[in-house]
């Protein structure tokens, strides 16, 4: 089905992205099991739960990169589950960001290279894109390591490349799975600090996985997946 | 905490009035809870008793008590011992948090959803240091980390105790 075709629904007010009754196996093994999840705009939400319970599944879900066995993917009034993989790789390359775990930068490329390349995946000129890269470098406090590869920066170092990689491109969400669970506490707080400061300051919404209760504490509203569910979706919204 | 011994130990590092006194204890250690000057007064009054300071002449001056305290060697000793000995390990909320989830086992009702909301609430809470330690100073990040690794060991403990809940109810209504 084209975009053009899908129904829109806007959901909650100020919902911008949601999961209703989700359900997704990985061959005889459930993940999800009926989740749902609305997260309103500019919000930043933590999903938490133990190992196992399907927390990234919902992540991947929401962020297009899985398509649900059943149930339904809204994002900004339209059916995400439906679009096609072309235009899912487009709203994944213009409106969301993603900070993982580890693993996402390409280590034999510098790290103004590593964030201007979403932007030259987008067509921005050359350019343009290595002018908004420094502009992220001095905002993350790394305008030192602009020409360093990335495979020889400390992990914090290279987590701070990976969300300068993820905003660069202004994402109206941000999907985060577990992006301190590899750095130390005081380095994870940094980069957590810069996350949350930096969305606030763009108005970012972010979805942010996570199984340590003090990185959830940075998020405005904590939701708690357990056994493919969401099973806490009340939970108070403190910001 | 303990008063007198932390005014003792802020004598130790120098002589001081019962005003600089309040100041400092309440920058370091009264932040959510500033201390009374009657009860700095009345503290520093028991020290002097107990011949752990000695209150220097009244200098001239406005205000209530221009006196200035000094430690005596009795004083640096019990703080010397207070320093190194270490607190009583003890748990705290975690005894309430049991009898709780018990209890409600034993009377049929949800220890699930008991959890559930202390674990809201436990979040909640932390979300509010972690602002305090985002927006605050160097002193206030350090007393908010404290907080929110205790509740972090609450936390783990309720995430483990939800994953326990069935051989926990097995046992509790077996009994």
């Amino acid at each position: 089905m084209s975009a053009a075709s899908v129904p829109v629904a806007p959901g909650p007010r100020g919902c911008l992205i949601e999961a209703r009754d989700v359900y997704r196996s990985f061959g005889q093994t459930p993940a999800l099991q009926g989740a749902s999840l609305s997260v309103a705009s500019g919000e930043i939400v933590a999903i938490m739960g133990p190992s196992g319970s399907g927390k990234s599944t919902l992540l991947h879900c929401l962020a297009g990169i899985f398509e649900p066995d059943r149930g339904e993917v809204w994002f900004d009034g339209q059916r995400l589950d439906r679009l096609g993989e072309t235009k899912r790789t487009q709203l994944r390359r213009t409106a969301f960001g993603f900070v993982f775990q580890f693993g996402q930068l390409v280590p034999e490329l510098s790290a103004a290279d590593n964030i201007a390349l979403p932007l030259l995946l987008n067509r921005v000129s050359r350019k343009a894109a290595y002018k908004d890269a420094a502009s992220w470098l001095q905002r993350l406090g790394l305008d030192e390591l602009g020409a360093r590869r990335t495979g020889e920066l400390s992990g914090g170092q290279a987590q701070r490349v990976a969300l300068a990689r993820a905003l660069v491109t202004e994402p109206r969400v941000l999907f985060a799975d577990e992006p301190t669970g590899s750095l130390d506490s005081l380095t994870g707080e940094m980069v957590l600090d810069l996350l949350v400061g930096v969305a606030r300051e763009e108005g970012t919404t972010v979805v942010l996985v996570t199984h340590d209760a003090r990185v959830a504490a940075y998020a405005g509203r904590a939701v708690m997946v357990r056994d493919g569910r969401v099973t806490t979706p009340s939970d108070v919204v403190a910001r | 905490m303990s008063v007198p011994l932390t005014l003792l130990g802020l004598l130790e590092r120098e002589p001081s009035h019962g005003y600089d006194l309040k100041r400092d204890y309440d920058a370091y250690f009264g932040r959510s809870k500033p201390l009374p000057f009657g009860q700095v007064y009345a503290t520093l009054g028991r020290l002097a008793r107990d011949g752990k300071v000695v209150a220097a002449d009244a200098e001239p001056g406005a205000g209530p008590d221009r006196k200035r305290y000094v430690i005596t060697d009795l004083g640096v000793s019990e703080v010397e011992a207070w320093l190194t000995e270490p607190v009583e390990p003890e748990p705290h909320l975690q005894t309430v948090l049991f009898a709780k989830v018990v209890l409600a086992l034993m009377l049929g009702r949800s220890a699930e959803r008991y959890l559930d909301t202390q674990r809201a609430a436990h979040l909640q809470r932390m979300r509010e240091l972690t602002e305090i330690k985002r927006t605050g100073s160097l002193v206030d990040a350090l007393l908010a980390d404290h907080g929110l690794f205790h509740l972090e060991a609450d936390l783990r403990w309720i995430d483990v105790t939800s994953a326990r809940l069935q051989v926990l109810t097995e046992m509790v209504r077996a009994s």
